[in-house]
């Protein structure tokens, strides 16, 4: 395999950065964001320069690593911390450092009233070193590291205005969401060691004919619970909505287009484990089909425009994950997906941001209305964004959802019905919410309640949303074309060249696709025309009370997994201070009563002294005389 | 006379030194009584000595009467010095150790 040096660059620059920002303090407050941006372009570059090189290349030289050090060696277990760029990590460089590009670009007119500017952009910086770390790195362990990173820049984000208690507890619940998945995560590479001996990629991957299918099964459930919490995948999605809480950028970047869509860079990285786990595969579409449809269904009653895209992306990642348990055929339309999803999703959460800088931050969709006269390029790009999603030909998630659709309806049988209904419900339920978020924030009456029109955001907003939402239009259409992505990474995620068996003609299906978006669309248009009150409805179904509560997901955790905990600590608290603290105190204690009572021994006389002498050495004597007598 | 009297006598004097010790309050009977106490040590080394006819305890009893008279030239300075600062002899009254 081929080696290059630019590799570590890509982490080491924006690394830097962030510590230069971070070190630097004040003084790098008049230039910070400007270095920030700086760094993120020239990662991108270095990603442009390298996927150009790796297409020149032929198939099977196309992988590079870079060894930087030897981290463990043990014995025969040796880790080295080295990078490896292969045709999945590039999909994923591009996409970080150029979605990253923008908005950091975006963020510099976003940020430029916050004082600590600065501050944001170290944390953007750290977040785009540790994601490249994740993708790059060739073992587990190296993963593991970027993994972490990533959380700890999610934790630092979310709760970036953290003089809101809110906020912080938002981070916080986030980071012990994300605490849950890591555990799966360091199991699976425990397992993996004592299974392979080994946790690097391409020597788990020679190994996996020897191992068992138990030790395959425990590992591929690992990897799935670390990739739920992650990437906020049923049952550990509760923290996504939360995350919110963070300036809207970061919601663009890390909880939309990249840093949730990890666990599908995990699965599909780990597809060697999956393809040969078929309960843990089977596991993976289950989480992925629920997700898709829990995700979508609160989609429908969030009246918080960030909280309803939330619900949104993470139905999206329903749809990957289901596309991952497919099998090797599914793996290149999850990336298909992720990557459209990446550019459409950024810049509609970018598109909300604008609406909300128009709007004195206010994010209630039911305070909006008719804004689509006052900012014009806003409502062209979220637009775009909306067609892409909802999959309308010939826009992006057309392409991308359609196919993961084909490929499940293909499964065949009672599963190919199950997973087919599922995404096809799932693709109406999408076409229904997205619809409604349209209509109630650039349709309709005007809610807003005061004098102040919403004004047009600044150029340096506008122009990275456009540029997302171009590619929210062409790269559907560009990763299709030919099958070039499947093409693309056949060789790490389908060496083999499995094809299915098509059941239905494609036309079909993207006929079933299209005729349930137009009923999703059409029922929203139906419900949401005329005029709309400016507080949401309080007589309600059940149903729609569920939703807007996240589906009783954080009353279910709390209940099952908060409170007893709780009370396990507070009774192992009580136990430390009866019985540990107990015994400490009785020992203490008993000493200073001791102490107390013999101290009137010590009364100063002399003669008292020595009476007890003579009574000890008296006392000795009979002692000594009673035992030899 | 058998030689097991002299370890009476020494027990004797031992026990009337002991006595005194604790029961005396004027420091210089204290002291003599002491002396007392370590003569009748040595009368029971002498007496030992003669008994297992070696020198041993001869030996021991002198280096008796050496310390003895150390402690004489020391403890009796500080009886002195103690009557100087308080016009006081009694054992009892140097009793301030104990705070």
């Amino acid at each position: 395999m081929q080696t290059s040096e630019n590799l570590l660059w890509l982490i080491a620059l924006p690394l830097f950065s962030s510590a230069i920002l971070l070190l630097a303090g004040k003084r790098a407050n008049s230039w910070g964001h400007i270095m920030g941006t700086i760094v993120s372009a020239s990662t991108f570059t270095i990603g442009i320069i390298e996927f150009f090189a790796m297409q020149s290349r032929s198939e099977e030289n196309r992988a590079v690593t870079q060894k930087i050090f030897t981290w463990i060696s043990v014995g025969s277990f040796n880790v080295d911390a080295s990078l490896l760029l292969d045709q999945l990590s590039i999909c994923f460089v591009l996409l970080i450092t150029g979605v990253g590009t923008l908005i950091h670009v975006y963020s510099i007119a976003y940020m430029s009233h916050d004082l600590d500017r600065r501050r944001f952009f170290a944390y953007l910086n750290l977040f785009i070193a540790s994601m490249l770390l994740l993708v790059l790195g060739d073992s587990y362990l190296n993963l593991y590291v970027g993994w972490e990173g990533v959380g700890l820049a999610s934790y630092l984000l979310i709760g970036f205005w953290n003089e809101k208690p809110a906020y912080a507890t938002a981070a916080k619940k986030a980071f012990v969401a994300n605490r849950v998945g890591d555990v799966g995560l360091s199991l699976a590479i425990m397992i993996s060691f004592a299974t392979f001996g080994d946790v690097s990629f391409s020597g788990m991957k020679d190994g996996v004919d020897q191992a068992s299918s138990t030790q395959l099964t425990a590992i591929g459930l690992m990897l799935l619970l670390a990739a739920c919490g992650k990437s906020a995948q049923f049952p550990l999605q509760s923290w996504l909505g939360d995350a919110m809480a963070g300036p809207t950028p970061v919601s663009a970047l890390i909880h939309a287009a990249t840093m949730v869509t990890a666990g599908v860079y995990l699965i599909t990285r780990s597809n060697f484990v999956f393809d040969a786990a078929p309960i843990a595969q089977l596991m993976v579409l289950i989480v992925g089909g629920v997700t898709l449809l829990f995700g979508a269904i609160i989609g429908m009653a969030k009246d918080d425009i960030k909280k309803a895209l939330a619900a949104s992306t993470m139905s999206q990642i329903g749809y990957m994950i289901l596309a991952t348990g497919l099998g090797p055929i599914g793996y290149a339309f999850a990336i298909m997906h992720l990557l459209t999803h990446g550019f459409f999703k950024a810049s509609m959460f970018l598109g909300a941001g604008s609406v909300m800088h128009g709007m004195k931050d206010e994010v209630n969709m039911r305070k909006y209305g008719g804004i689509g006269k006052f900012m014009p390029i806003t409502f062209l790009t979220f637009g775009l964004g909306y067609l892409a999603i909802i999959g309308v030909p010939p826009f992006a998630g057309f392409y991308s959802k359609d196919k993961i659709i084909e490929t499940a309806l293909n499964e065949g049988g009672i599963k190919g019905l199950i997973l087919g209904s599922a995404t096809l419900l799932g693709a109406m339920i999408t076409a229904f919410y997205m619809t409604r978020v349209v209509i109630l924030t650039f349709f309709g009456n005007e809610r807003w309640g005061h004098k102040d029109e919403p004004h047009e955001s600044p150029a340096l907003m506008l122009i990275p949303i456009g540029l997302l939402s171009v590619g929210s239009v062409a790269s559907g259409y560009l990763l299709y074309k030919g099958d070039w992505l499947v093409h693309w990474l056949e060789p790490v995620v389908n060496p083999l060249k499995v094809h299915h068996k098509e059941l239905l003609p494609p036309i079909v299906v993207s006929i079933m696709a299209v005729a349930v978006v137009l009923v999703g669309v059409s029922v929203a248009i139906l419900k949401y025309r005329g005029e709309q009150p400016d507080k949401a409805p309080e007589r309600v179904s059940v149903f729609t009370r569920a939703a807007r509560k996240d589906l009783f997901q954080d009353n279910f955790n709390e209940a099952a997994f908060m409170r007893p905990g709780q009370s396990v600590v507070k009774n192992l608290l009580n136990i430390d201070h009866l019985i540990i603290d107990g015994m400490v105190r009785a020992v203490g204690s008993v000493s200073l009563s001791a102490g107390n009572k013999l101290r009137v021994v010590q009364n100063g006389y002399v003669r008292s002294y020595a009476l007890l002498m003579v009574v000890g050495a008296l006392a000795l004597i009979a002692t000594i005389w009673l035992i030899t007598a | 006379m058998a030689v097991a009297n002299y370890l009476y006598l020494s027990a004797i004097l031992f026990t009337i030194g002991a006595i005194g010790v604790v029961v005396r309050r004027n420091s210089i009977v204290v002291f003599m009584c002491i002396e007392l106490m370590l003569n009748a040590a040595n009368l029971a080394f002498v007496t030992f000595a003669r008994i297992n006819g070696n020198l041993e305890g001869q030996v021991v009893a002198f280096f008796t009467m050496v310390v003895a008279a150390c402690e004489v030239v020391v403890g009796l300075a500080i009886i002195v010095t103690i009557y100087r600062s308080r016009r006081s002899a009694s054992v009892d009254d140097a009793s301030l150790l104990k705070r």
